[in-house]
């Protein structure tokens, strides 16, 4: 790993640097983080031929070691901070991280830590929890094309949230966490982890978002694990500012009669890679995975899922919508996998692409795996232009066209937006999705 | 019922029939210049042949599999065990008293009588290599409509083989196109002169005979402005032990206002690898139709293309794939939309029976710059048995305005229902199961000629005996 002059370099230094300040963490996460270190470093960046970057920009990829690695430095985190956090309201408890530094935390309210509840910065549950963590922390593999960056962020990752829902608790009102990002060519790594055991309920609402207009990286995860009867119900908005590198590596399993709804909202980024892997491994569980981005300029919204079902009498429904301006471009591949035993499975895979200028590109990549017989699925991919007939109409009511189309284009992402459970959340996104119009 | 039954069961040995090889030319085993010299010694090609044989075998080499994205089975296939070229007399025959009987007697088996030869405009049928036997009825030739061996055409036509010959599909279009580019030899050249309407098909019967023996056949089909014509292949091929590799490149140029319509029906034995290229060129207002029934081998790999070159040319590509137990059906379409108002549609169904796989592949692309132009592509999967499957990668990139792509894909299996109805009306579970797949193929059938929605009608009922129960 070293180079012929013997020196580390930034990366490696960066690393070493940022292992040093973990002096009070369990020795298996200090072993963990050098492994996945050992392994990012030696795996080779993504080429041409491999089919899980098909139609992508790989360029930036190679620029990543660009990057600043390095957290020695603590940011001075300011308590206005936590006043970008109004975008979501009505939330149970809430994180603000800001370059990965815990900026603010509201308290779990104290019926719920009786109730065995766990909501914790990442940092916190390593020392505290490190037994749950060991169980859970990274167990759901990347395997969408992103196992480089996976192993980056598990080298990297100090901050993020737990969350632990015992058996039998039901909690209505959602959790929140924000991350910012700040410095110039700094790098975050969001890390989420939802655990709901039996029949337990909860919902969490995350914010991605820039604090100014510095170039940076963001390397996130999110893994969700829902028991037997329990249900997740998780949301991702992301507005980081055009100059970020973004990675969001997503994935859920399903128990036994569970039921995970996941949404995303993407809106930010110069490129933007996400990938999400809904797994269904007990009969009977719901998956529901809906996303929209509104892209414009240069950006690449590329997105990739997949579908696992190995367990019969289960449903899957994803529904992927894309409205693109300026030079932009999109992707979306999707795949639906489903074992010889997982019959009477319904599943479903819809990839909408709304195209509002002629140099804007989506790509689509619907796919279909299926070796059971006895089941429904289906798919299906449009791109198109805004229906000529809807603009007539609105023109006939005095509405002039570019306020007709931006209607449109709201009505077309609603789909998504009325799942979000946090009220002032999806209306805080809508103003994001109107000021990418107006600005 | 039983009765039927057994007619069906005559038609399936038709296939699997063998007859002793007597080869006036083999280039031997495996693949090197000096095969390459051989074929064009035989055939007496010029030298721009040699030296375009000779580059085509230099990419193939250096081509890798396609293995990052097809199935690894391609893998089993070795080159070095495969014979490239097989002729039984080098010259093709001009009347039919002097075919020699045992050809005779295999299109017999392949069923074309004297009554099809008088329904159908010219038979061009090829045993192994080239082309045994040519018959075109006057009444098109004298309209100056060219139909021979592709072997003939070079030699005869070159000034308008020349000029489309790799154009469509350049040597380095992938591992096999190059292969078939290098050692080439057999098919058909059609030219339809501007303004001409060939009534009646144009039809070969393809044979791969001799063991480990290769077929690569070219086949090149131009209609010049305003003509019309319709080609129908027709595939079956014996059993055999050990694999066989069947390697075609087709390809169509369809002139402004011209019509082509290609309709393959190919069953070949379970053994056979078979990786065709077939695309075309549609200038302005052309119709390019691909009509494609995948039925039996190893491992078919064929996605049938269009160029959409000119202005409102429109290409369509209707398949049907059955696979059996062990065999993957791996086809597609692509369409490239490159001038405005383009138009394309796909429509696919497929239908995997016992271990069979039957996957679909597309792409469709259209550019910045391109506007008005529309796609439509379906895509139907049938699972008769719990371990069958299917699969469906179709790649869509859209840019441009006004343009419109959808697609759409489902899976699904035979409903018990249905069954249970007919079952009802005294139908065996295997007679309804049969009927049901008929059903969901039907609405493409139909839209096939006559002789070929009949033919494919019985080989998917063959092909679903045994299948339930």
């Amino acid at each position: 790993m070293e180079t012929e002059t013997g020196l580390a370099n930034p990366i490696e230094q960066a690393f070493q640097n940022h292992i040093d300040g973990l002096d009070t963490a369990p020795a298996w996460w200090t072993e963990f983080k050098r492994q996945s270190f050992e392994v990012y470093a030696n795996m080779p960046m993504p080429t041409r031929r491999d089919e899980h970057w098909r139609f992508s920009d790989r360029s930036r990829l190679e620029t990543i070691e660009g990057f600043s690695f390095d957290d020695s430095h603590s940011a001075t985190i300011s308590h206005k901070y936590s006043e970008w956090s109004n975008i979501a309201s009505s939330e149970t408890a809430a994180l603000t991280f800001v370059d990965d530094q815990l900026a603010e935390a509201s308290p779990l309210p104290e019926d719920f830590l009786q109730a065995g509840v766990i909501w914790l910065p990442l940092a916190e549950a390593i020392q505290s929890h490190g037994d749950l963590l060991k169980d859970y922390f990274m167990k759901q593999a990347a395997d969408l094309g992103s196992e480089k960056f996976a192993q980056l962020h598990a080298a990297f990752v100090k901050s993020g949230a737990l969350l632990y829902i015992p058996k039998g608790v039901e909690i209505e009102n959602p959790f929140a966490v924000f991350n910012w990002s700040s410095l110039s060519n700094g790098t975050i790594f969001p890390h989420t982890l939802v655990i709901a055991e039996e029949n337990s309920k909860a919902s969490l609402v995350e914010f991605h978002g820039s604090i100014g207009e510095n170039p940076a990286l963001s390397c996130g995860v999110t893994h969700l694990f829902a028991g037997v009867g329990s249900k997740i119900d998780y949301t991702l908005v992301q507005n980081f500012n055009e100059q970020t590198l973004g990675f969001q590596i997503n994935s859920n399993v399903a128990g036994r009669d569970s039921q995970i709804d996941m949404h995303s909202v993407i809106l930010g980024c110069q490129q933007y890679r996400s990938e999400t892997h809904g797994q269904v491994k007990g009969a009977r569980a719901h998956v529901d995975m809906r996303s929209m981005a509104l892209t414009e300029a240069n950006q690449e919204i590329d997105q990739r899922t997949l579908q696992t079902h190995a367990a019969p009498n289960a449903t899957s429904n994803l529904l992927f919508k894309n409205a693109l301006m300026g030079e932009s471009k999109t992707i979306f591949s999707g795949l639906i996998k489903v074992d010889d035993k997982a019959q009477q499975t319904d599943a479903y895979q819809t990839n909408r692409n709304l195209l509002l200028n002629r140099t804007a590109e989506a790509n689509s990549l619907p796919g279909l795996e299926i070796e059971a017989n006895d089941v429904k699925c289906s798919h299906g991919a449009t791109t198109s232009e805004i229906d000529e007939e809807e603009i007539f109409y609105m023109l006939a009511r005095g509405i002039p066209k570019p306020v007709a189309q931006e209607l449109v284009v709201y009505g077309f992402f609603e789909e998504v937006l009325d799942r979000i459970v946090d009220d002032t959340l999806a209306e805080s996104a809508r103003q994001m999705i109107r000021s990418k119009f107006h600005h | 019922m039983t009765a039927t039954a057994t007619q069906l069961e005559i038609d399936r040995d038709k296939g699997d029939f063998k007859y002793e090889e007597s080869h006036k030319y083999d280039a031997g085993v495996g693949l090197n210049e000096g095969t390459i010299d051989y074929i064009c010694d035989v055939k007496g090609e010029n030298d721009w042949i040699r030296d375009f044989r000779k580059r085509a075998l230099k990419v193939f080499e250096g081509k890798p599999m396609p293995t990052h994205w097809a199935t690894k089975d391609l893998e089993n296939i070795d080159f070095s065990k495969i014979r490239y070229y097989l002729s039984g007399d080098n010259r093709s025959k001009k009347n039919w008293d002097d075919v020699p009987d045992e050809v005779k007697e295999t299109f017999e088996r392949l069923g074309i009588p004297e009554n099809e030869r008088k329904f159908l405009a010219g038979v061009e049928a090829q045993f192994d290599s080239e082309a045994a036997y040519s018959n075109i009825k006057e009444a098109v030739s004298k309209d100056g409509v060219i139909f021979m061996g592709s072997t003939e055409g070079l030699m005869e036509h070159p000034e308008i083989f020349k000029k489309w010959f790799g154009k469509v599909i350049p040597t380095g279009d992938n591992k096999f196109s190059a292969l078939n580019s290098s050692v080439f030899s057999g098919g058909s050249f059609i030219y339809v002169p501007p303004g001409v309407k060939v009534s009646h098909p144009l039809q070969a019967y393809f044979r791969i005979n001799a063991e480990n023996f290769g077929q690569f056949e070219r086949t090149l089909i131009i209609a010049d402005e305003g003509a019309e014509v319709t080609y129908m292949e027709g595939c079956t091929a014996p059993k055999f032990d050990t694999a066989t590799l069947h390697s075609a490149v087709v390809e169509l140029v369809a002139m402004p206002g011209a019509k082509i319509e290609y309709i393959t029906v190919q069953n070949w034995s379970s053994n056979v690898f078979n990786l065709v290229t077939k695309r075309a060129i549609a200038h302005e207002d052309a119709v390019v139709k691909w009509i494609d029934c995948n039925i039996g081998s190893r491992l078919t790999m064929k996605y049938p293309g269009v160029v959409l070159k000119g202005r409102r040319a429109r290409g369509e590509v209707m398949s049907i794939a059955l696979a059996n137990e062990g065999q993957h059906q791996d086809t597609g379409a692509k369409m490239i939309h490159a001038a405005d108002e383009t138009t394309s549609n796909v429509i696919s169904k497929s239908i995997s029976v016992g271990k069979g796989r039957s996957t679909y592949r597309g792409q469709v692309h259209m550019p910045k710059h391109l506007k008005g132009c529309k796609n439509n592509t379906e895509c139907d999967a049938l699972l008769i048995n719990s371990d069958s499957r299917t699969d469906t990668y179709p790649a869509i990139t859209v840019r441009g305005e006004e343009n419109y792509v959808q697609h759409e894909a489902s899976v699904s299996k035979v409903s018990a229902e249905q069954i249970f109805y007919m079952q009802q009306r005294g139908l065996s579970e295997a007679e309804a199961m049969s009927l049901s797949v008929n059903g969901f193929v039907n609405d493409l059938t139909r839209q096939f000629p006559m002789e070929y929605s009949v033919e494919l009608k019985r080989l998917i009922e063959l092909e679903m005996e045994g299948s339930v129960g």
